[in-house]
């Protein structure tokens, strides 16, 4: 371990700038949205400094850490605030950085329009803090604060423009169901301390080996719960859809860089948890192929392209979350995919944001079409991060999502060859919808309201996906090539270094099946939206109309937990009025009575007080007298 | 004869005393009543002094007459100034402080 001085600068300097803004409120409108993007820009370049630092050093000294203050000293509790920089964190320091800085410098352009955009941009850097501490806490509680950091900042991002009762709505559905997932975190920090009796990320995974199952799988189900909740994964998806309520940079920077990715983060930092506890892994797959399943198939019918694209980002999120399940080399893998995502997704929603800055924020893609024509670049762009998604070599998403499906594949036994066919399915599903976004948007006949005025987007705006375009197509590549990402998270994920090279199938022959699947998918799509009607058609199949109504999730949720959630809470308000506040009241009420009728007692007559002291006196001697015998 | 049969007319003149005061509207009967009261409670002091054979008894009954005597001044002041004020010395026409 290297000690640093230098980590707590990439949560200071965020953060110092989000309060700034936000304290020096108007005063802050002129330059407010340079200087935020500066200092993401700033920590983006620290980023690079530290991770080439980090390469000059060797084996364990390439992680480093900063203790900034003790924190909690409560008797055998004991917790500091520190930061941890290794070989996992530097990976998201630099997507987070990296790709943050990239949407600040869009969203100067695509929130020039809006007279809060100092505030937008105060939110965006409180964002970038609140994940570097969640990706940089060296212990479970530090990466807690980041965590409720970043539900508070999701929250205040989604619900921006919250003078729309919908959006504020969205922003309190995505906090909600967030808070779900806290509560598995929570849990689990909880067990882990009454089990270790620390919560550091180096006690836990030394006290994980000797622990009883029970335990670890405990914390493992927890955890789990806790990277639903942030990745959107099943059964708490539900918040995603709505999420795209908040402008379009947001929802790249929840769904590329930030926010979704913290799951991921989690599961992979707690490698040894999961290695050590085979049912918690399971559930772990379990849930990411359910996932992965479902939201292609909640992609495919949706016509806001923003919740298309929302619900490709929980697909793919599924295939992180599977691929972390998979032990020891999966978390490579996931973390591969984490990062091309990351530029991908972030350059596709970038791409429909400038699509939408086009059509007067038109976001229904039945009326988009031959876009290609008057939007080249935003075109160009995200087909490229289109061909990424769908895997197509060379291309970013071909490296690290047949990494995933061959993972899958090897994993063993009837579960390996049914996760295999599962992720083979998804991606086939991908490139469908994939395809119809495509479709849809840029190519066909004119469908644009008479109003629409489609025109290329600022330079401001296509730039950063330019960039990001050129991460989809090398970032694959580049981190696979000699195997770089798995050799250089090998110290984190892979300690004993089990690999196991016994294929089920050969990895081109995976390749070929994954081609063959996305061009099935493909084919489908560019065959079945020839013709595409403004008004969505309602003859459809059963399955179409249920992944329109996100399958019926928040139905679901609002069924068995919502509704019966009400109930409980108007029985809790009735018990309330009725027994609790009925014994106050009743105590007054007794009080109240009894006092108006002693009050009849005070007539004013002389005579009766007189006679009401005889009788006291009698009745005292009377008392006494009985006593004294 | 017997000490104890003034103990007994001390209790039987307080008795007459208090019914006196329950059940008469006329304040100035009220008033003598009381004094009534006091005398008894005067006249039970002296015999329990005399029985007990020290004069605490009668050091106090001068005290009662002394309250008394004051008693007295300020009772027939009040009583005089409610006739004047209500023409009338009836105990139940001065029950104001009801409402």
């Amino acid at each position: 371990m290297t000690i640093s001085t230098n980590l707590v600068y990439f949560i200071a300097l965020p953060l110092f700038s989000s309060g700034l803004l936000l304290l020096l409120g108007r005063k802050a409108d002129k330059w407010g949205h340079i200087f935020a993007t500066l200092v993401s820009a700033s920590v983006f370049i620290i980023g690079v400094i530290e991770f080439f630092a980090m390469q000059s050093r060797e084996g364990e000294a390439r992680a480093a850490t900063q203790k900034l203050f003790e924190w909690i000293s409560v008797g055998s509790f004991q917790v500091d605030a520190g930061l941890l920089l290794d070989q996992l964190s530097i990976c998201f320091v630099l997507l987070i950085s990296g790709v943050g800085t990239l949407i600040h410098i869009y969203s100067i352009a695509y929130m020039s329009h809006d007279r809060d955009r100092r505030r937008f941009f105060a939110y965006l850097n409180l964002f970038i803090a609140a994940m570097l501490l969640l990706v940089l806490g060296d212990s479970y509680l530090n990466l807690y604060v980041g965590w409720e950091g970043v539900g508070l900042a999701s929250y205040l991002l989604i619900g921006f423009w919250n003078e729309k009762p919908a959006y504020a709505a969205a922003a309190k559905k995505a906090f909600v169901a967030n808070r779900v997932g806290d509560v598995g975190l929570s849990l689990a920090i909880m067990i882990a301390f009454t089990q270790f009796g620390t919560v550091t990320f180096a006690g836990v995974k030394e006290g994980a080996s000797g622990a009883s199952a029970g335990a670890l799988t405990a914390i493992g189900a927890m955890l789990l719960l806790a990277a639903a909740g942030k990745s959107a994964q099943f059964p708490l998806q539900s918040w995603l859809g709505d999420a795209m309520a908040g402008p379009t940079p947001v929802s790249a920077l929840i769904h590329a860089a930030t926010m979704v990715t913290a799951g991921v983060y989690l599961i992979t930092r707690s490698n040894f948890i999961f290695d050590a506890s085979p049912t918690a892994q399971l559930m772990v797959v379990i849930v990411g192929a359910i996932t992965l399943l479902f939201g292609a198939l909640i992609g495919t019918a949706k016509d806001d392209i923003k919740k298309a694209l929302a619900a490709s980002t929980m697909s793919q999120i599924g295939y992180m979350i599977l691929a972390t399940g998979l032990g020891p080399i999966g978390y490579a893998f996931a973390i591969m995919h984490l990062i091309t995502h990351g530029f991908f997704k972030a350059g596709l929603f970038l791409g429909a944001g400038s699509v939408m800055h086009g059509m007067n924020d038109e976001v229904n893609m039945r009326r988009y079409g031959a876009l290609r024509k008057v939007m080249p670049i935003t075109a160009a762009t995200f087909g490229l991060g289109y061909l990424a998604i769908l895997g197509v070599p060379p291309f970013a998403g071909f490296y690290s999502k047949d990494k995933i499906i061959e993972t899958a594949f090897d994993s063993g036994g009837i579960q390996g060859i049914l996760l295999g066919i599962i992720t083979l399915l998804g991606a086939g599903i991908t490139a469908f919808y994939m395809t119809r976004v495509m479709v849809l948007t840029f190519t066909g006949t004119k469908r644009w309201d008479e109003k629409a005025r489609p025109h290329e987007s600022p330079f401001l705006m296509w730039a950063p996906m330019a960039a990001l375009a050129v991460g989809s197509v090398a970032s694959g590549f580049l981190l696979n090539s000699g195997s770089a990402l798995v050799n250089w998270l090998q110290p984190v994920v892979n300690e004993n270094q089990e690999y196991h090279s016994e294929h089920l199938l050969p990895p081109i022959v995976v390749s070929i099946m994954a081609l063959t699947v996305v061009a099935i998918g493909v084919a489908i799509a560019v065959i079945k939206y020839r013709t595409v009607p403004v008004v969505a058609p309602e003859n459809v199949l059963g399955i179409t109309k249920a992944a329109r109504k996100d399958l019926y999730q928040d139905s679901f949720n609002e069924a068995i937990f919502m509704r019966p959630g009400q109930k409980l809470t108007a029985g809790l308000v009735n018990t309330d009025y009725k027994v609790v506040d009925g014994l106050v009241r009743l105590v007054g009420w007794v009080v109240q009575i009894s006092a108006s009728n002693l009050r009849n007692i005070q007539n004013g007559y002389v005579r009766s007080y007189a006679l009401i002291m005889v009788l006291g006196v009698i009745a005292l001697i009377a008392a006494v007298w009985m006593v004294t015998l | 004869m017997d000490i104890s049969n003034y103990i007994y007319l001390s209790a039987i003149l307080f008795t007459i005393g208090a019914i006196g005061v329950v059940v008469r509207r006329n304040a100035i009967v009220v008033f003598m009543c009381i004094e009534l009261m006091l005398n008894a409670a005067n006249l039970a002091f002296v015999t329990f002094s005399r029985i007990h054979g020290n004069l605490a008894g009668q050091v106090t009954s001068f005290f009662t007459m002394v309250v008394a005597a004051c008693e007295v001044v300020v009772g027939l002041a009040i009583i005089v100034a409610i006739y004047r004020s209500r023409r009338s010395a009836s105990v139940d026409d001065a029950s104001l402080l009801k409402r």
